[in-house]
């Protein structure tokens, strides 16, 4: 039986120290008319020769594509060691760190992991991470409200990912909380401080703040983040940790740094894989660690004095606080978060840098070129980090689909979340790319627009 | 030691990441980082030895009998692993087009299906990343079906009180007030105090079914009639519906929403805490509420339902579809076990709990509900143990610890004293479960003889007994150079 040790004799055994007929007997206490229902829609087994050859079937059908589309996941390399050590079984098959002693791997990765987000958003506390970067969102605006009493609103630039807006909207509009989408200037791509001016004092409870933006752009941090503390709201970053290793942390934005930094840390060494498992990232200033949501790991000393690890201020949770709990979660992201781990410390500050500065330099390389096609223009003005918006002369989706049949994906279509960006693609090269893969990429472009 | 000790200033790897640095005038001055962030400055071979040595660390499945109650620490197989990462699924970008992606969502529709036929339900999304967003997404589902039908005075969600900690939590989340409503002696929900709590104010009834407590709710007919004639639904928390599989559907209990926890039942890692995945079955009044994206297959062709043909849907609860490459795995591991596999399972988690609760009662532990069967897991009480020896739950955990098991679930659920909940999954073999009783025999000896030293466990492990009142009283949750 496929991972069922049991022989007949061993059944006997147990059956006979139970002191039951057979199996079926130990069911005997579920009511006779619920039982039963025969299994339509499950196939037979398969052997492991069998789900192999259908799941490379498979595999194959689906293939290789030149990918060009960010919007939220990002293709970087991922050092082999990366996923190796991750699926160690020790870190694979084990469960949240409840017994500390008989988990010391996985509390100290954590509380390494803790200090790394800290460092990389120039916050003071990290916690060991939430799902994903949407419902980091969307669990730090449920904090803004928790820690700032008496404004139950949050705005959210339209600059944020579309889809993370809407997971924040559905999660806290439940608890009869605001959220106030904020309109960008259409030339330079960025929110301007002018259409928050209509917000007043003491009405909102944080401001989010993305670094780079949706589009790419580069927001004017500083700027806005001294806005949400004029008005005494807090200011929630949403940045992409790959750029962190370049651009100003969110810890140091303004005159007193934003409160809380969210994200997706899906970049740190964690496959596209169609969507998840990815993880959220969340790190706040030293005032807010009793507001934060979800697993926090902390040093302590064992009986001994030897130091290791625990996971503490568990009386925020929903295990032991129960109705009263910051939030209903109830683990992280463990795997994903030991993948980043690895992931930050084989490449180091210099390393991830340089991934940073790599992925900028082509995607500007790459605008630059296909700009140069007449008709095609750059839809932003301001700066960006590793994608960027590109309007074109003639219909995206068929360029798109021109592009597929070369095998490349060449990017994300705005006007499906935009319905005022017509024509206009979202594309992204990260480190991947290779100036010769640019070269091709343009030149199928300019076929495609033809 | 930690990673960042290992580190040497101008240390680097050199073939993981661009050979150069690259240029980046273009991005003003004031929106650049001055100060190199505190990323470790390591080797190749010190990353790998460091985290290496730290899961050495762990107890694992793959290393340790694991019976941690409520969580069916069961083999992970590594089928399911190597093929969820092959090369295809990996690099799949998630706003990928879906002809580029049709063998992938192949798989995802057929996960739907197989796990409509399994729970009895009619309809399937498997957008949820965690138990806990399952949940979350079904109270949203229960109060938008409310609304819909103009319904806004239904502001409560009973709970029992042996539910797992996320069941109130989450529906505090979703704006409700928690009712919570007591268990009777033989472990079965109080019918009489659910009677009385249910009225005009009922929104649902969210219950865990074989409970936390081991035992099949005997009137899990009556409770559902109870709680539809008042005009509430019926939430089927299904962490433990490994114990049923194939014995009885959540569908044909009554049951109106339910969460499948795929990081239980089907057998996907659990990953030292995540990633999860709780896919969302529903019955067919619940089905215009469903949470995108999910699969359909139309005309031969894949493809993801949206929020637009669905304007009812409670909407988005990740940025993408949820934990792809979780779901792949538990999609390989009910391929692997077909339709005879399923009812399988639920038959040998229930063969091993019974078991080893008739094993430990010979050698003179206390069991929580005796005249009870044992679901896929049991309750030992230790209070007795305690009030002689003062020998507590958590010290007999420890003192596992020492012998090389990990420990069962200590003190939940809380309506116990002194519990340890013990579940020990459809894959461990009739041998290990003695070896775990005679440990427990001799942690018995152990506490008659020498009191002080179980107490005083773990004696083995690398570190002693840590202390969790330092750890939250002088909070260190980041290394600093020099500290």
């Amino acid at each position: 039986m496929p991972f069922i040790p049991h022989t007949e004799e061993d059944i006997a055994e147990m059956l006979a120290s139970i002191g039951a007929d057979s199996i079926e007997a130990l069911f005997d206490e579920i009511p006779a008319d619920l039982k039963g229902g025969t299994l339509k829609e499950v196939p037979p087994g398969l052997s492991e020769m069998e789900i192999t050859r259908l799941m490379m079937e498979r595999a194959g059908q689906d293939g290789f594509y030149q990918n060009y589309i960010g919007a939220g996941a990002y293709e970087h390399h991922i050092p082999a060691a990366v996923w190796q050590i991750t699926t160690r079984g020790e870190f694979y098959s084990s469960y949240t760190p409840y017994q500390a002693e008989a988990s010391q791997g996985t509390l100290q990765l954590l509380y390494e992991y803790q200090t790394m987000m800290a460092s990389l958003t120039g916050m003071d506390v990290s916690n060991a991470s939430m799902y994903d970067g949407a419902t980091a969102l969307a669990e730090a605006a449920l904090m803004a409200v928790r820690s700032h009493k008496s404004s139950r609103r949050i705005l959210i630039p339209e600059t944020v990912h579309p889809v993370y807006r809407k997971v924040a909207r559905a999660i806290v509009s439940n608890q009869k909380i605001e959220i106030v989408e904020v309109p960008f200037d259409q030339t330079s791509g960025q929110v301007r401080l002018e259409s928050l001016d209509a917000f007043a004092t003491d009405d909102v409870a944080a401001l989010v703040i993305p670094q780079p933006n949706f589009f790419g752009v580069l927001e004017q941090v500083d700027a806005l983040t001294d806005w949400a503390h004029s008005k005494n709201a807090l200011a929630i970053g949403v940045v992409n940790p790959t750029a962190l290793a370049l651009l100003k942390p969110p810890g140091e934005w303004g005159e007193t740094g934003a409160d809380i930094a969210v994200g997706e840390g899906q970049p740190l060494g964690i496959p596209l894989s169609s969507g998840g498992p990815y993880f959220g990232f969340m790190a706040c200033k030293n005032s807010l660690i009793r507001q934060i949501p979800g697993r926090i790991i902390g040093r302590t000393n064992d009986l001994d004095g030897k130091p290791g690890f625990v996971l503490t201020l568990q009386a925020r949770e929903q295990h032991i606080r129960r109705s009263k709990a910051t939030s209903n979660i109830c683990t992280n992201q463990g795997l994903m978060v030991t993948a980043a781990t690895i992931y930050m410390s084989l490449l180091g500050p210099d390393g991830l840098r340089r991934v940073a500065t790599h992925s900028h330099a082509n995607t500007s390389s790459l605008i630059k070129k296909l700009t140069a096609i007449p008709g095609v223009e750059q839809v932003f003005s301001s700066p960006f980090f590793h994608e960027a918006a590109i309007k074109l002369p003639s219909s995206a989706a068929n360029a798109l689909a021109k592009l597929k049949q070369n095998g490349i994906l060449g990017g994300f279509n705005l006007q499906a979340h935009y319905p005022e960006l017509e024509n206009t693609l979202l594309v992204c090269a990260t480190e991947t790319k290779t100036e010769a893969d640019i070269d091709n990429y343009v030149s199928q472009f300019r076929q495609a627009l033809s | 030691m930690l990673i960042f000790e290992h580190a040497r200033p101008g240390r680097r790897n050199y073939s993981q990441a661009p050979k150069t640095s690259a240029s980046f005038d273009d991005i003003p001055d004031h929106l650049l980082r001055k100060k190199q962030p505190l990323l470790p400055e390591v080797s190749e071979m010190d990353t790998v030895r460091h985290y290496t040595r730290l899961s050495q660390k762990n107890f694992s499945i793959d290393t340790e009998f694991y019976p941690l109650g409520s969580c069916t620490m069961k083999y992970n197989p590594r089928a399911c692993n190597a093929l969820a990462m092959l090369p295809q699924y990996l690099s799949r970008h998630p706003l990928a087009p879906e002809d580029t992606g049709q063998g992938f969502l192949a798989c995802m529709y057929e996960l739907q299906e197989i796990l409509k036929d399994v729970t009895g339900m009619a309809g399937i999304t498997l957008a949820p990343m965690a138990g806990a967003q399952g949940e979350l997404a079904g109270v949203m589902m229960i109060r938008a079906y409310h609304e819909a039908h103009g319904d806004f005075e239904r502001t409560e969600i009973i709970v029992p009180d042996a539910a797992h900690g996320t069941n109130p939590a989450t529906a505090v989340m979703c704006g409700f007030k928690v009712v919570e409503i007591p268990t009777d002696k033989e472990g079965n929900v109080d019918l009489n105090a659910l009677k009385a709590a249910v009225g005009p104010k009922t929104a649902g009834l969210m219950l865990t079914n074989p409970s936390t407590l081991g035992v099949f709710e005997e009137n899990i007919a009556e409770m559902s009639r109870v709680v539809h004639e008042a005009g509430g639904l019926l939430y089927y928390d299904g962490a433990n519906l490994n114990a049923v599989l194939g014995k009885v559907k959540p569908g044909d209990m009554g049951f109106d929403v339910i969460h499948i926890n795929l990081h239980k039942t089907f057998s996907t890692p659990h990953g030292g805490g995540g990633p999860g995945s709780a896919p969302i079955g529903v019955a067919k009044r619940l089905l215009p509420f469903m949470p995108v994206p999910f699969v359909t297959l139309e005309n031969g062709k894949y493809r993801w339902v949206t929020e637009q043909e669905r304007p009812q849907s409670i909407g988005h609860l990740s940025a993408h579809m949820g934990n792809a490459g979780v779901l792949l795995r538990a999609y390989i591991y009910v391929r692997l076990l077909g339709r005879e596999g399923m009812n399988r399972i639920a038959e040998f988690a229930t063969l091993n709990a019974n078991y080893l609760m008739a094993e430990l009662r010979k050698i003179g532990f206390e069991i929580a509900y005796p005249t009870r069967r044992a679901s896929h897991e049991f309750i030992v009480t230790m209070k007795d143990i305690k009030d002689e020896t003062g020998v507590t739950a958590m010290n007999l955990a420890k003192r596992l610890l020492d012998k090389g098991y990990h420990a069962p679930t200590t003190y939940f659920p809380i309506l116990v004293p002194e519990c340890l909940l013990i579940e020990p999954a459809e894959t461990e073999s009739k041998q290990t479960l003695d070896a775990f009783v005679t440990a427990m025999k001799e942690i018995l000896d152990e506490i008659e003889q020498q009191p002080d030293m179980v107490k005083n466990a773990p004696h083995n492990m690398p570190l002693r007994k840590l202390d969790d009142v330092k750890a939250a009283r002088e909070l260190d949750l980041c290394w600093k150079p020099g500290a």
